[in-house]
């Protein structure tokens, strides 16, 4: 479980994390949503300590992230598998050296081992045999695909996942969802995804976060998420008219 | 104004200097620099050498008009010359354009597409991996083709002086082997070795604190560039005033 304690992170002048709490479970896929600028990646950014807030802190399964020392900190960052939204995969390498390469950094394993989880890795998000192609050479479905399979290298117990759905279509969204929580099922680890898109809340949602102007506005999962009188929730659920007419 | 970049340059260097989490892939990475910052210059360093040598020729032979000052001194400028000043200095700010926006932009472009967050997120030392090899391949690689620039600078200017009947191919080895003093060849390593590390560094630095998107790359590239040719001018006269 990953527990977030009074975060504030403040960037210039806009306090753009005004004290969020919120607990994130083992074995679930957690989401934190919101519209544009309400502080959704900033907080993902400070779980995983790319920001660091001024103020609260990050707890991994008891272990305060905020304060640990550099080398602590590396020890659950060997924990944590993460899927960034433009999947920042390195150009430089093929699919199969990406996917190798926490495995290269880490551990000891033979080259034939590695190999054969990179293949295991692949085979799970649906790409065998893409093992050579190189970045630039993938289309965005499957430059997140082997994000995904790099990220769950390491076998995780932590998993965050930055906007999974942006720039796909609709029926590639759905499998990349699809593929984040039977994840989370097989690893039993605790999911963390970033989204604003209504598809992946109402298909993975078990325990929602709602943010609104740095504060966190709503929490339930997604088959409570249409019963709220939130105002401020209503308006980002039902944005859109195909939702409005759901609704009705 | 200049102490919060300058402070985190240093911290970044700090930073990159920190054990490797594997050699072995460090080492990996260090041969690739070397072929890209060495063999990969090799080619534009050869071209302006011989060039430098030539003109430098030509034009000390037209400056030196007097039959008191015998012909041979045009060799000895042109070696002195060229070891201690044109193939560190003019080599290095050529490799400061080439190696320097490579750098730039190569670190700048992982940072703006987030791949040097997915290396801190995995746990890796990113200022470790990313620019210690190429300060390693760069104080290890610029040496030898200053080296390799003296050598094609003098071929240079005795192929010109030679051809355009300045001074004959024996008054030119007269020139080049008479007086040497090899001290100048120290001063000449020490440059490159420094030069090397202010072009690698300051790329590097640049790159890595790069924030926004492609226009910004670009910003950070030129800024790399321009920054290490001052640096360099500037070590350049501090290390001739200590050494010499």
């Amino acid at each position: 479980m990953i527990e977030v304690k009074n975060i504030h992170k403040t960037f210039g002048n806009n306090h753009v994390l005004q004290g969020i709490s919120a607990e994130f479970y083992e074995g679930k896929c957690n989401l934190i949503i919101g519209g544009s600028g309400s502080g959704k990646t900033t907080l993902l950014k400070c779980m995983v300590g790319l920001h660091q807030p001024e103020e609260g802190s990050v707890i991994y399964d008891g272990r305060d992230f905020t304060r640990m020392n550099f080398q602590s900190r590396i020890e659950i960052r060997t924990e944590i598998g993460m899927l960034f939204q433009g999947s920042a995969l390195f150009d430089s390498m093929s699919v199969e050296d990406n996917i190798m390469f926490p495995l290269n950094m880490f551990t000891n394993q033979s080259r034939k081992e590695k190999l054969e989880r990179a293949n295991f890795c692949l085979e799970r998000v649906n790409l065998s045999g893409k093992n050579k192609l190189f970045p630039a050479e993938l289309s965005g479905g499957m430059k997140k695909r082997v994000g995904i399979a790099r990220a769950i290298a390491m076998n995780p117990k932590y998993l965050f996942v930055d906007e999974p759905n942006s720039g796909l279509d609709p029926k590639t969204a759905l499998v990349i969802d699809e593929l984040i929580q039977e994840l989370t099922v097989e690893y039993g680890s605790t999911t963390v995804v970033v989204t604003h898109d209504m598809n992946s809340v109402m298909g993975i949602g078990e325990n929602i976060i709602f943010l609104h102007e740095g504060k966190k506005w709503w929490e339930g999962s997604k088959e409570h998420i249409a019963e709220t009188d939130n105002k401020e929730l209503n308006d980002f659920v039902f944005a859109s008219k195909f939702m409005q007419a759901l609704k009705k | 104004m200049i102490f919060h970049p300058l402070g985190k340059y240093i911290l970044l260097l700090k930073a990159a200097f920190r054990r490797p989490e594997k050699w072995n892939i460090y080492r990996k990475e260090i041969v690739n620099e070397m072929v890209s910052i060495g063999v990969g210059s090799l080619g534009i360093i050869a071209i302006i050498s011989l060039f430098l040598g030539a003109v430098t020729t030509v034009q000390t032979a037209f400056q030196l008009v007097s039959d008191f000052i015998p012909k041979s001194v045009i060799g000895m400028i042109l070696r002195d010359s060229s070891i201690l000043e044109l193939s560190p200095t003019i080599s290095s700010i050529v490799l400061a354009g080439k190696v320097g926006s490579s750098i730039s932009s190569q670190i700048g472009t992982m940072r703006v597409t987030e791949q040097i967050d997915a290396l801190e997120i995995m746990g890796i030392n990113s200022p470790g991996y990313l620019i210690l090899p190429k300060i390693i391949a760069a104080v290890t690689m610029v040496p030898l083709l200053v080296i390799i620039s003296i050598g094609l600078t003098i071929f240079g200017g005795y192929i010109a002086g030679t051809a355009s009947g300045a001074l004959t191919a024996q008054e030119f080895t007269d020139g080049i082997t008479s007086d040497f003093n090899s001290f100048t060849l120290t001063v000449s390593m020490v440059k490159a070795v420094a030069f090397a590390f202010l072009i690698t560094t300051i790329s590097a630095y640049q790159g890595f604190y790069t924030s926004g998107g492609a226009l910004e790359v670009g910003q950070s590239s030129t800024k790399a560039v321009v920054i290490s040719c001052i640096a360099i001018l500037f070590s350049d006269y501090v290390i001739a005033q200590l050494m010499l």
